[in-house]
C-alpha cells in the first residue's frame, strides 16, 4: 500500500490544482458590497485540499500513516479479480441501462452476479433475477409514478403492453 | 412543561396513525436486518432507501428513515453476537463480551440483555431529547447568518478534534465534500460553476445522495466483498419464553449499570456531530469497564460489557437528531443524509422546523417513543428469524444492494449522469477507504455546504469583510472559539506528546 499511498496523494494533489483552476472562472477575491466573489469559496477549499495532500506525501515520506508502512498491495490477486468482476458488472450493467431498459439490465446483471459470480444453482437464480425488476416496476412505476430508463426503441411495445396493466 | 407533553401527546397520536404506524413497523424490521447484516448500517440503509420515500407525506418519509435508524441500532447486536463480527460499526463494542458469551453457548443471554438495554438507552434518550429539544430549538431562533457558519464549523471541527483518523485525510475529506457542493450554481452571482469539461450533468449540481449512495452503496459494499472473503459461522440459539425471560432478569441483574452510562453518556456523545453512536458506544464500553467493580471480567463475556455498547448506540442515534431538527447541523452521518432528505421533501430545518412544521417535528418525536417499543418486542420476538436470514448469502445479498443502488441513484435526479457519477464515487471511494480515509466527513460536508457557504458570505457581507464577526458576536464568539481548539487539539496533542517523549529519553 506504500506505493499506492503517494500515488493517490498525487493524483489528489492534481484534483485539487484542477479544481482550482475551474474556480478561477469566477472572482475568487472579495468585491466591495457584494462579499467574496463566487470563485472564492471553491478556490480556497481546494487549496486547503492541496495543502493536506502535501502533508500526507510528508506523512508518507516519514513512514507516520499505516498505509505508508504497509508492504501489502493496495489490492491482491482476490481484490483485483474481485474489482473486475464486480465493479466491471456494475459498469456493464450502468452501460446496458441505455440499450435494454433499467429492468432488463438489472435482469442481465443479476443472472451475472448470481450464477456467475456467486455460483447459485439456476433454480436461485431465475427467480431472484425475474421477480426483483418485476417488483421494481410496479413499485417505481405504478405506485411512486417514477419512471425509469425504458432502453431503446425496441422496447416500446413491451412497456406499451407493461403499462396497459398499470395505468 | 405542560405545553411539551400535550405536543408529544399529538406526536404519538399521529406517529400511531395506521399508515405512520405500518411505515414503522415495516422500518424498524428492515431496520434490524439492515443492522443484523455486517456491511451494512444504518447510513447505508438510510441513503439506499432515502429515494423510496418520495411517494409518501415528509412526515411519514422521516418517521420511516428514523425507525431504520432506530431498528438498525437493535439489529448490530445480532451479528455481534451470533456471528462474531458487528453488523454495523456501532456494534463493534458490543462483539468484545457478546462473542464470548455466544461462545459459552449464552448467545441469547447477550441477545436479550442486548435488546433490554437498547430499550432502556432508547427510553432515557428519548425523555432527554422531549426536554431539551424545544428548549435547544428557542435558542436557536434568534441564530444569524454568523451564529450558524460557527455551528457548521464547529461540526466540521470535532471530525478533526475527535473523529480520531488520520488529519490530513479527513480535512481533505470535508474540503472535497464542500467543494462537491458548489458545483452547479454561484447562488448569489447566479453564475455557472465548476461545469466539469462543460458537461451539461453537472448544470444542476451534484445532489448529496449520489455521494451518499456511491460511498455506502457501491464502495462499502466492495470493500466489504474484499475484506471478508473468508466464510463466517452463525451460533444459533434456541429462544423459549422461560428461557427469555430468566435471561432478562439476569442480563439486567448484571447489567444495569452498564445500561445506565451507556444511556446518558450516549445520548451527550450522540449529539456532537462527528461522534454519533459509534464513538457512543465505544466510549460507553470503556466508561462501565473502568468503573466496574471486577474490570477484568469484562471482554472475557459479561452482560455489563453487551449492556453498556447496545444502551449507547440507541441512545446516541436519537442525541444525534437533536442537532439536526433545532439546528439543522447533523449529529451523525446517518442524520446528515435525513437533514438531506428534509431538503429534498421541501423543508428547511433548522429551529423554525419547531414553529413552522409542529406536526412534522412532534410526529417524528412522538415516532421514536413508538419505534422504541416496537423494536424491542420485533427483535425479541424475531431473533431466530433474523440469524436463519444472516446465512443468506452474501452473493444473493451484494446484487441487490447494487441494483438499489443504481436504481436509487437513478431515482434521486432522473439523470443517467448521476448514475455514472455515483459509480465514480463509488470506485473511488473503495480505494480511499482502503488508504483510510475517511468519508463520513464528505458527505456530512456536501450536506452543509449549500448552508456553510451562503452564511459565511452573508456573515462577511454583514462586517464588509471582516472575519472578526465571528468572534465578537455573543453566540458565535464562543462556538467559534471552541471549534479553532478543536481543529488545533490534534497538533497540542503532538506537541505534549513530544515533550513528554523527550523527557522519558532525558530520564
Amino acid at each position: 500500500m506504500r506505493r499506492a499511498e503517494l500515488v493517490t496523494a498525487i493524483v489528489l494533489a492534481l484534483l485539487s490544482i484542477y479544481l482550482m483552476w475551474k474556480s478561477t472562472a469566477l472572482d475568487i477575491g472579495y468585491i466591495s458590497g457584494e462579499g467574496p466573489g463566487g470563485g472564492a469559496w471553491p478556490f480556497w477549499l481546494a487549496g486547503v485540499m492541496l495543502v493536506c495532500t502535501g502533508v500526507i506525501a510528508f506523512n508518507w515520506m516519514r513512514q507516520t500513516s499505516p498505509p505508508s508502512q504497509s508492504d501489502e498491495p493496495l489490492l491482491d490477486r482476490y481484490g483485483r479479480r474481485m474489482l473486475f468482476m464486480v465493479g466491471g458488472g456494475i459498469l456493464a450493467f450502468i452501460a446496458l441501462v441505455s440499450v435494454i431498459s433499467m429492468y432488463g439490465a438489472m435482469f442481465v446483471f443479476l443472472i451475472y452476479y448470481l450464477a456467475f459470480l456467486g455460483r447459485h444453482r439456476w433454480s436461485v437464480t431465475i427467480p431472484v433475477a425475474v421477480i426483483t425488476p418485476i417488483v421494481f416496476f410496479f413499485f417505481f412505476e405504478a405506485l411512486m409514478r417514477i419512471t425509469l430508463p425504458k432502453g431503446m426503441k425496441f422496447l416500446e411495445p413491451v412497456f406499451n403492453w407493461l403499462n396497459t396493466i398499470i395505468y | 412543561m405542560m405545553e411539551i407533553l400535550l405536543h408529544l401527546g399529538d406526536g404519538i397520536l399521529l406517529a400511531v396513525q395506521p399508515i405512520n404506524l405500518l411505515l414503522i413497523v415495516i422500518g424498524v424490521t428492515l431496520g434490524l436486518f439492515i443492522g443484523a447484516m455486517p456491511g451494512l448500517g444504518s447510513v447505508n440503509g438510510v441513503a439506499i432507501l432515502l429515494p423510496v420515500t418520495f411517494l409518501v407525506p415528509p412526515a411519514s418519509a422521516i418517521i420511516f428513515l428514523a425507525a431504520i435508524y432506530y431498528g438498525a441500532m437493535y439489529g448490530g447486536a445480532i451479528s455481534s453476537i451470533t456471528l462474531g463480527i458487528p453488523g454495523a460499526s456501532t456494534a463493534v463494542a458490543t462483539t468484545f463480551d457478546g462473542r464470548p458469551l455466544a461462545l459459552q453457548g449464552r448467545a441469547r443471554l447477550a441477545l436479550v440483555t442486548a435488546a433490554l438495554a437498547s430499550f432502556i438507552g432508547g427510553s432515557v434518550s428519548n425523555v432527554l431529547f422531549t426536554g431539551f429539544a424545544p428548549l435547544l430549538a428557542s435558542v436557536a431562533l434568534s441564530f444569524g447568518p454568523p451564529e450558524i457558519f460557527s455551528l457548521m464549523l464547529l461540526a466540521f471541527a470535532t471530525f478533526v478534534g475527535l473523529g480520531g483518523d488520520d488529519i490530513p485525510k479527513t480535512v481533505f475529506s470535508i474540503c472535497l465534500g464542500l467543494v462537491l457542493a458548489a458545483v452547479g450554481y454561484d447562488e448569489i452571482s447566479g453564475a455557472p460553476r465548476l461545469i466539469f469539461f462543460d458537461i451539461p450533468g453537472f448544470m444542476h449540481g451534484i445532489n448529496f445522495l449520489v455521494l451518499a449512495i456511491g460511498v455506502y452503496g457501491i464502495g462499502e459494499m466492495l470493500w466489504t466483498i474484499d475484506s471478508t472473503r473468508g466464510k463466517v459461522t452463525t451460533t444459533q440459539t434456541r429462544m423459549t419464553v422461560k428461557g427469555t425471560i430468566e435471561d432478562a432478569g439476569e442480563g439486567m441483574r448484571r447489567g444495569w449499570k452498564g445500561t445506565a452510562i451507556g444511556s446518558f453518556l450516549g445520548f451527550f456523545v450522540g449529539i456532537l456531530p462527528a461522534a454519533g453512536a459509534t464513538p457512543g458506544s465505544l466510549m460507553s464500553y470503556g466508561v462501565a469497564k473502568m468503573l466496574a467493580r471486577n474490570p477484568k471480567e469484562f471482554g472475557r463475556g459479561h452482560p455489563g460489557g453487551v449492556a453498556a455498547p447496545e444502551a449507547a448506540n440507541n441512545s446516541a442515534s436519537t442525541g444525534a437528531m437533536l442537532p439536526m431538527l433545532t439546528l439543522g447541523i447533523p449529529g451523525s452521518p446517518t442524520t446528515a443524509i435525513l437533514l438531506g432528505g428534509m431538503v429534498i421533501w421541501g423543508l428547511t430545518p433548522g429551529p423554525r422546523l419547531f414553529t413552522d412544521q409542529p406536526e412534522f417535528v412532534w410526529g417524528l418525536i412522538g415516532s421514536f417513543y413508538v419505534s422504541n417499543i416496537l423494536a424491542v418486542v420485533v427483535n425479541l420476538a424475531f431473533i431466530p428469524l433474523f440469524i436463519w436470514m444472516l446465512r443468506m448469502p452474501f452473493t444473493i445479498l451484494a446484487p441487490m444492494i447494487f441494483v438499489l443502488s443504481v436504481v436509487g441513484g437513478y431515482a434521486a435526479t432522473q439523470d443517467m449522469h448521476d448514475v455514472w457519477l455515483m459509480l465514480i464515487f463509488g470506485l473511488g471511494a473503495f480505494v480511499l477507504r482502503k488508504l483510510d480515509y475517511p468519508l463520513a466527513p464528505a458527505v456530512l460536508a456536501i450536506v452543509l455546504g449549500p448552508i456553510a457557504e451562503p452564511t459565511l458570505r452573508q456573515s462577511l457581507l454583514l462586517s464588509s469583510g471582516d472575519p472578526s464577526i465571528f468572534f465578537t458576536r455573543p453566540i458565535a464568539g464562543p462556538i467559534t472559539i471552541i471549534a479553532i481548539i478543536l481543529i488545533l487539539l490534534p497538533l497540542i496533542k503532538v506537541i505534549l506528546g513530544r515533550r513528554r517523549g523527550a523527557e522519558t529519553n532525558a530520564a
